[in-house]
């Protein structure tokens, strides 16, 4: 199978799944006959060659499955009405099935994890075997939970969310996106030969919500966010697979396109505005990223940033990130008496340990450090990012 | 998403100190069903990785390298049997919901149908670091 079949295929699958599901008000039953079109595609495709309207054949196609699977269940012969009901008239051909796709997957009834699941099957056109390896469990596993997931969507409205659900149903696709692209940015370390590459493909459907969603700043802020962030895979891990911090990474391996394609989004989104948080998070990383050398950084306004996003997220580990900020602007006795704030809110997180250990390091003073890099090497559940605290500690003492 | 490995040890309970051979069969079989019907539903919900009971202590081993000739083998019977392992679940779930899943292993019911209240070791397994903490 060419890799230009393969695309093609996962491009049209989410809007022949639309087609079909707003036709057969069933998302179950579409799922499956779509998921049969596509197989019946992968055969004849490379042989007969790619038909001159793809997106149609594979809709014309899975409408005849969705028949055959509805006659086979003779017990439910009144779906069979339903399949054959012509679509409603002045139905318009490029109406946008993949936003209205995503809307569903990223109901706010499932579980995030059940939500990244069926959002990587239905819109990202990804198997149930290749989601499992992502996620690293087994493909019965996985199976499950996408089908408990469609069941708990079944009877679901398939339609745009009314304007004032909207925002908020766009919120939830958003943090799904961004679990993926975490998910798949964070596995970078071994093991990822055959893992599908998640940060990319979050950044391939951030980009189809970004094309239908112009002008709406979050939605642009993520994909820039993503793009900055993922612009420093290169330098992130060291040969051996230990983490490299950001002042101590090679910055001449960051990816220069990336970073001038996330620095034109975020810098007209915010002049746009009304700026959010993605946003926030995507100009402190096109700053770190428009550092030439760590000692450039522009600390002032990074720190600007992290007030504005205290402000208007209320999250402690946003807190602590400014607390670094303040260190490097104020001084690190005035980082630690913020973080000092952070006890009672983040109680016992290994993040805590790590930033006091680096202000106390910054201070000059080596005992607490040290002592602060073996708490925060305790507490973590990370093991390249153990590896790198303990060998702190050892380097403090 | 986390893993989290859940483990049960042998052992008397603040309920039970009788081990399980010397229960009644039906209790046994209440016991094991209870099991099983927690790994099906973790199945369903799409939150089991893996789940396994393992055999007892009778066939256990402990096998030491001394630097010195051959490795040391002990066999079990053990006197200490409850420090070992007699099963683990291992979950992809939040935090909040392994140790509402341990808290159900733990209620498992032994004799008579009394909860054991088996103490269930809940430890989250090392992952890779979150995008955000770097």
């Amino acid at each position: 199978m060419s890799r230009v079949v393969e695309d093609l295929l996962r491009e049209c699958a989410p809007r022949v799944l639309g087609a079909l599901a707003r036709r057969c008000g069933d998302f179950a039953l579409a799922e499956d006959a779509v998921q049969e079109a596509l197989l019946s595609a992968h055969r004849h495709w490379p042989v007969d060659g790619v038909p001159d309207d793809p997106r149609a054949w594979l809709v014309r196609v899975a409408a005849r499955k969705a028949t055959d699977l509805v006659r086979g269940e003779i017990a439910r012969r009144r779906r069979e009405d339903a399949v054959f009901r012509e679509p409603p008239p002045g139905e318009a051909a490029d109406r946008d099935d993949t936003l209205l796709l995503l809307f569903l997957c990223c109901h706010p009834d499932l579980t995030p994890a059940s939500a990244i699941a069926l959002t990587l099957r239905a819109v990202g056109g990804l198997t149930t075997a290749e989601i499992a390896r992502a996620f690293l469990v087994p493909e019965a596993t996985m199976a499950q939970r996408i089908s408990r997931a469609k069941q708990k969507l079944r009877g679901a409205e398939f339609a745009v969310p009314g304007p004032d659900e909207r925002a908020a149903r766009l919120r939830t696709v958003l943090h799904v996106l961004y679990l993926v692209f975490n998910e798949g940015y964070t596995s970078s370390t071994g093991g990822s030969l055959h893992r599908v590459e998640l940060s990319g493909e979050a950044i391939r459907l951030t980009r189809a919500v970004h094309a239908r969603l112009p002008s709406d700043g979050e939605v642009a802020g993520l994909l820039a966010l993503m793009l900055l962030t993922d612009a420093r895979r290169p330098a992130r891990t060291a040969p051996d697979g230990s983490i490299v911090p950001l002042a101590e990474q090679d910055r001449s391996t960051w990816d220069r396109a990336l970073i001038a394609e996330g620095a034109d989004l975020i810098t007209a989104a915010v002049e746009r505005g009304p700026i959010g948080e993605y946003q926030l998070q995507a100009a402190i990383a096109a700053l770190h990223d428009d550092a030439a050398r760590a000692e450039d950084t522009d600390w002032p306004q990074i720190l600007g940033m992290y007030t504005f996003l205290e402000r208007i997220t209320d999250n402690p580990v946003v807190t602590l990130n400014r607390a670094v900020a303040v260190a490097m602007v104020h001084g690190p006795a005035a980082g630690l008496a913020l973080v000092d704030t952070l006890d009672d809110r983040l109680p016992g997180h290994h993040r805590l340990d790590a930033v006091r250990a680096h202000l106390h390091e910054m201070a000059g003073d080596a005992s607490r450090a040290a002592a602060h890099y073996r708490a925060a090497a305790a507490r973590t559940t990370s093991l390249p990012e153990q590896r790198y605290l303990m060998a702190k500690a050892r380097r403090s003492t | 998403m986390a893993k989290f490995l859940l483990l049960m040890n042998y052992g008397t309970t603040a309920t039970c100190d009788t081990p399980m051979d010397r229960w009644a069969p039906e209790d046994v079989a209440a016991h094991i069903g209870y099991q099983q019907r927690l790994g099906e539903e973790l199945a369903r919900n799409g939150e089991l990785v893996d789940a396994q009971g393992l055999s007892g202590p009778e066939l256990a081993a402990t096998v030491v390298f001394t630097g010195v000739g051959a490795p040391v083998v002990t066999d079990g019977p053990f006197p200490e049997s409850k420090e070992l392992l007699a099963g683990y679940w291992l979950v992809d779930a939040t935090r909040e919901r392994a140790l509402e899943i341990a808290a159900r292993a733990s209620a498992a019911p032994g004799p008579d149908g009394v909860p054991l209240g088996q103490p269930i070791e809940v430890r989250e397994l090392m992952s890779a670091p979150a995008a955000s903490d770097l």
